[in-house]
């Protein structure tokens, strides 16, 4: 028997149960339409991420006081002055570096008129515009003279800009911060940032404002933080391994670091992304897992509903047998039914994950424009592939089952 | 040279401890032409002569040829082969596929075989036995009647060298199964064809030239009758 034989019979077998041959698939096609869909949104979602990772600023090294180790902490205190924010500014330390931007950042209470803001309040120098590849849309950002005199003025982030002044212009206007007055001289663009941190949510102020009139030195003993965090620009994306390793030889010389660990950590944008593409690693492999589950239920299922078929078509196995079939003829007559059960479901399944992809693609729409949830030609394949094989390794043994029916018994099954 | 040969043939089953012997021992030859009936009464082991002579079933010793072919020492795939090419089946129960047209019924048999010209053969063999205007009705809209003449086109479209028919009027009125046996004689007739009719009705025996009767196991007695069979006068009316 040819397999286009065995096909035209599989459809009119499977016609003739058309609900059932439904609910069999149903497995399959949950299984593949998850699969499809897994591949195509975690692609938009790395897309996205990187994306907006990127969109921090270019060939990134950020730069902490302290470590995420408590005793680390204990053993050598966390310490980052302005002193070593001088000596990582001067090229003749860190060649690699291109340029330095600290920032020294707290939680502050931000009132204009009526409205009040809890903000975050970051004080930085001129550099950090360069740095951190943000833009000012109205007005000016904070220039040298501003930071040498300690000046009161701020910078307004996009979301602070529109809860405080929703209609009017800010420029010039003056504001509170934790009840010290200060003068609006810019606002940022709209960054929406939203993963790392918000900067719309931020107000820009000199660092020497923040670090003398603001917020009083932490009552801590051996902590000498002067500012939180430093931001390093390398020169180019190859000078990001050399720029680590001279930063880290400066700040261990200056802290007097032999053997111990450092007091400060550094990141980098590469381990950003890496550290998200960990967790979106793990919610693959989760949702992946489940997918597998179904696919093997599914596959479990066509077996069920093949082993059933086959017993009601005793008879008409016994007289197929009786006019020449032979056990071959038989067993492909059963696999291809399996298997073209399986394909038809791992195909709707293929248009029910586009489908999500689709509305994936809907949904992330508003955070970039970039990251649509495309289905590959490989997950097509993939998923076609895996439904054919679940279609053969499950069909197999009802087929052979069939196969090896006696004729006599089979003829005479009621 | 005869057409079926069985020397001394015996089947035996084993059903949990006890053996039966279905067939003891059977010597029988069937000439290429005859038409012959075998009867007896239900666990006479008539039915695993037929099952032995149609291939489907092998004897636990003996001899059987059937065309110059020795059938004992065949595996099911060649059995197969054999059932395909050189016997055609008439069933009691007609065994039609469901939702399948009268056409591709007829069709069944040349998916395992010899299959070119396919739609032409089934349509010539549905015209031989008067369904060239059902090709394609469904065993659901075809009266019993209608669906044995199916069932005796799909037996016969692969040019058997034997027509084995298992109580081919088991479910058909008496009309009907006159009809019935008349194409079966005509086919013996007018194209030679060998026929063999399983039966425990003397009405239908009497259609054959030759009655075999089986009973124990054993081949009772053969009656040999002169001239073409004569409808029983129950049949005729």
């Amino acid at each position: 028997m040819s397999i286009v034989e065995a096909v035209r019979i599989a459809f009119v077998s499977l016609l003739a149960n058309k609900l059932r041959s439904i609910l069999t698939m149903l497995g399959i096609i949950i299984g593949v339409g998850a699969v499809i869909a897994l591949l195509s949104l975690g692609g938009a979602l790395q897309t996205l991420v990187t994306e907006e990772l990127e969109g921090l600023g270019s060939h990134l090294i950020f730069l902490f006081a302290g470590t995420n180790d408590p005793a680390v902490n204990d053993q050598v205190p966390p310490r980052l002055t302005n002193d070593d924010v001088a000596a990582l500014a001067d090229p003749l330390n860190v060649p690699a570096v291109a340029a330095v931007a600290p920032a020294f950042q707290r939680r502050g209470l931000v009132a204009y008129r009526g409205t009040s803001y809890d903000a975050t309040v970051v004080g930085v120098t001129p550099s950090y515009i360069q740095v951190r590849n943000a833009e000012v849309a109205r007005g000016m950002f904070l220039d040298e003279q501003a930071v040498q005199l300690r000046s009161r003025v701020a910078v307004l982030g996009h979301g602070v800009l529109q809860t405080l002044f929703p209609e009017s212009d800010p420029i010039g206007q003056r504001i509170r911060i934790d009840g010290v007055n200060f003068r609006v001289i810019g606002v940022m663009t709209e960054r929406g940032g939203t993963f790392a941190s918000n900067e719309d949510e931020q107000i820009f102020i000199p660092l020497t404002t923040a670090q003398d009139r603001l917020f009083a030195p932490e009552a801590g003993t051996t902590r000498k933080v002067e500012v939180s965090v430093v931001y390093i620009q390398a020169r180019d994306d190859q000078s990001i391994e050399p720029a680590i390793q001279q930063i880290t030889g400066l700040l261990r010389q200056r802290n007097n670091l032999t053997y111990q660990d450092s007091n400060f950590t550094i990141v980098t944008q590469q381990d950003l992304v890496a550290s998200f593409a960990t967790i979106t690693g793990a919610i693959t492999i989760f949702l992946g897992a489940i997918a597998a589950i179904s696919l093997v239920v599914g596959g479990i299922g066509i077996m069920n509903i093949m082993l059933v078929s086959v017993t009601e078509r005793t008879r008409e196995i016994g007289l197929r047998k009786a006019v020449g079939a032979r056990r071959g003829d038989i067993r492909l007559q059963f696999l291809v039914e399996a298997t073209v059960l399986s394909l038809l479901g791992g195909l709707l399944g293929i248009a029910l994950g586009y489908g999500l992809a689709q509305v994936g693609t809907t949904l992330l729409s508003s955070f970039s424009e970039n990251a649509r949830a495309e289905v590959q030609v490989n997950s097509i394949l993939l998923a076609t592939l895996t439904s054919i094989l679940i279609g053969i390794f499950f069909g197999l043994y009802p087929a052979v089952r069939a196969s090896q029916l006696n004729p006599i018994q089979a003829l005479r099954y009621e | 040279m005869p057409l079926i040969e069985l020397t001394n043939v015996a089947k035996t089953y084993r059903m949990g401890d006890t053996t039966v012997h279905a067939l003891r021992d059977v010597s029988l030859t069937i000439d290429e032409g005859e038409m012959a009936a075998i009867m007896g009464p239900s666990g006479s082991g008539k039915s695993t002569l037929m099952n032995i002579l149609g291939c489907l079933d092998q004897a636990s010793s003996g001899r059987y040829i059937l065309d110059g072919v020795a059938i004992g020492k065949l595996n099911d795939d060649q059995l197969a082969t054999i059932r395909n090419s050189k016997i055609g089946f008439v069933f009691q129960q007609y065994m039609l596929l469901q939702r399948t047209t009268a056409l591709r019924n007829v069709e069944l048999p040349m998916l395992y075989g010899k299959g070119h010209d396919r739609t032409a053969r089934a349509r010539a063999a549905l015209e031989a036995v008067g369904m060239g205007d059902r090709l394609h009705h469904r065993p659901n809209e075809l009266s019993g009647g209608q669906q044995q003449r199916v069932a005796i086109a799909r037996a016969l479209v692969n040019n058997p060298r034997i027509v084995l028919a298992d109580e081919p009027t088991g479910a058909l009125d008496t009309r009907t199964g006159a009809e019935i046996m008349g194409i079966f004689q005509r086919l013996n007739h007018e194209q030679g064809i060998t026929v063999i009719l399983v039966t425990h009705e003397p009405a239908i025996a009497d259609y054959a030239r030759r009655i075999i009767h089986v009973r124990d196991g054993l081949i009772d007695r053969t009656e040999q009758r002169n001239g073409a069979a004569i409808p029983s006068a129950e049949y005729a009316r």
